[in-house]
């Protein structure tokens, strides 16, 4: 298969394997691109891209802007607080008049979920998902198996457990979409109040005990908390979460096997992971921000492809 | 089209044309134009290694898909690995490619080289030569076998390593 079988990338719900495989494929040679002295290639030269973000984002959007212009494709970006979203201006209406501007593709993120879903269904032009609200975030979910693949060599039967504030998140949804396709057994870990109701039924399993979660896994991929989504106090204190969910140098050494860690970024050290931890051999965080870009390419890529002249 | 016996002829007598103009390689690269050109050049460097004697000569692949001018005006077409383990600044690089038809790949290849650096020069080795069907300015240096094919004919190469023999037929 040379194509995917979409035409917008709004959530990994959306693909199927053979997407996510050729994502990945792609992605290796993109890898390698950005790799060389000249880290360009012409392919988009006739392509705009518009990043529009409504949430704040700083690696996400860098990382969109870095994929699109090692492209070669034209960018232009706005961030919500500077538009005339402020001023009432409707969603539809903001693009289509970015669009008029001969856009063909937009990157938005969004704090209501489905949001990227309704604009691919009442504008025209390629959309893609960076994040909507805690639903999904289709390019981390990605990078962080495209990260798994490239550290263990694949990502079926592996296990993974992710850790932290699942209720708030779209990276853990995404990444459970992505990793159950690709063959992989998934757990969250956290407190209960982070634990969505109804998480059993996408086929993960929950567990509550850190440790135990720990001596289970292959990958922990530790979740930021997201004090800035949380309406009311979901634990006691910041301190008593690090002690029980947070993983330092002798919990990880007392394990009795290596396990890889990751993070979606950005880090609050002490909290999640501890600096000794985040910086480890063990990370491959750095390793997700770099596999960010080529992913970033390749979806581009694949999904200009499909725009026809 | 042409034989085993006949490939391996050509194959010889190229790699005696490379030296005449390389001598000893020590400043010159081989590139295999990815997909096709890769076995050719292969092939090349093991002649001019182990039959003549050259000290190993640098091999590399490129791949020309995210350089071609087609993007979006015909099929997806699936890329492939490039693999240049060292920089072509002021090196002689010889592209290596089994058909030259339009022309057109290898326009793609010659800005697709300068992202690894500034060759002093770039010349074309190809097996096949499609006279009369170029749509740009472009010229082999080394030609194994010039041939007129009308346009909806097409050339293809066979090597023993892919295709289990060597021989080039007219389809």
């Amino acid at each position: 298969m040379s194509e995917l079988s979409v035409n917008h990338l709004l959530g990994i719900k959306y693909l199927q394997k053979a997407d996510i495989d050729l994502i990945f494929e792609t992605a290796d040679h993109f890898k390698e691109v950005i790799n060389r002295p000249i880290k360009k290639v012409p392919s988009l030269r006739d392509i705009t891209i518009a990043n529009i973000f409504f949430e704040n984002s700083t690696r996400t959007k860098l990382s969109f802007e870095l994929a699109q212009k090692r492209l070669s494709a034209d960018v232009i970006s706005f961030s919500a607080a500077q538009s005339s979203v402020k001023k009432g201006e409707t969603l539809i209406d903001t693009v289509n008049n970015i669009l008029s501007m001969k856009v063909d593709m937009v990157v938005m993120r969004h704090a209501n979920p489905g949001a990227a879903y309704f604009l691919s269904q009442n504008v025209k032009a390629s959309i893609i998902n960076a994040g909507d609200g805690a639903h999904e975030h289709p390019t981390q979910g990605l990078l962080d198996s495209f990260s798994i693949r490239e550290r263990l060599g694949e990502v079926a039967g592996k296990k993974v457990v992710i850790v932290g504030d699942i209720l708030h998140s779209r990276v853990a949804l995404s990444n459970i979409y992505a990793l159950q396709m690709q063959g992989a057994e998934v757990k969250v870990c956290g407190p209960k109040t982070l634990i969505p109701k109804y998480i059993e039924s996408l086929g993960v399993t929950v567990e509550s005990n850190l440790r135990k979660a720990l001596e289970w896994c292959d990958v922990a991929n530790m979740l930021r908390v997201q004090n800035e989504r949380m309406d009311v106090n979901y634990f006691p204190s910041t301190r008593e979460y690090a002690q029980q969910y947070g993983v330092d140098k002798a919990l990880l050494d007392s394990l009795n096997k290596e396990i890889v860690i990751m993070h979606p970024g950005p880090i609050n050290r002490g909290v999640e992971i501890t600096s000794d931890v985040a910086d480890s051999q063990q990370s491959v965080i750095l390793d997700q921000v770099e596999n960010g870009v080529a992913i970033r390419m390749a979806v581009i890529y694949l999904l200009a492809s499909k725009i026809k002249q | 089209m042409l034989t085993s016996k006949e490939v391996n002829i050509i194959l010889h007598r190229l790699a005696c044309q490379l030296i005449e103009n390389h001598l000893d390689f020590s400043n010159s690269v081989l590139i295999g134009i990815q997909p096709r050109g890769v076995s050719l050049a292969a092939r090349l460097k093991t002649i001019l290694e182990t039959e003549y004697h050259i000290p190993p000569i640098p091999l590399g692949f490129l791949d020309i898909t995210f350089f071609r001018d087609d993007f979006r005006r015909g099929e997806t077409l699936e890329a492939n690995k490039t693999q240049i383990d060292f920089l072509v600044e002021d090196k002689k690089v010889v592209f290596i490619d089994d058909v030259l038809f339009t022309g057109r790949s290898i326009r793609a290849a010659l800005t697709a080289i300068q992202s690894f650096g500034r060759p002093s020069e770039i010349e074309l080795l190809v097996l096949i030569d499609r006279r009369f069907s170029r749509h740009l300015p472009i010229q082999p240096d080394y030609r194994g076998r010039q041939v007129d094919v009308i346009n909806d004919e097409k050339v293809k190469v066979c090597w023993k390593e892919k295709e289990g023999e060597d021989a080039v037929y007219l389809i």
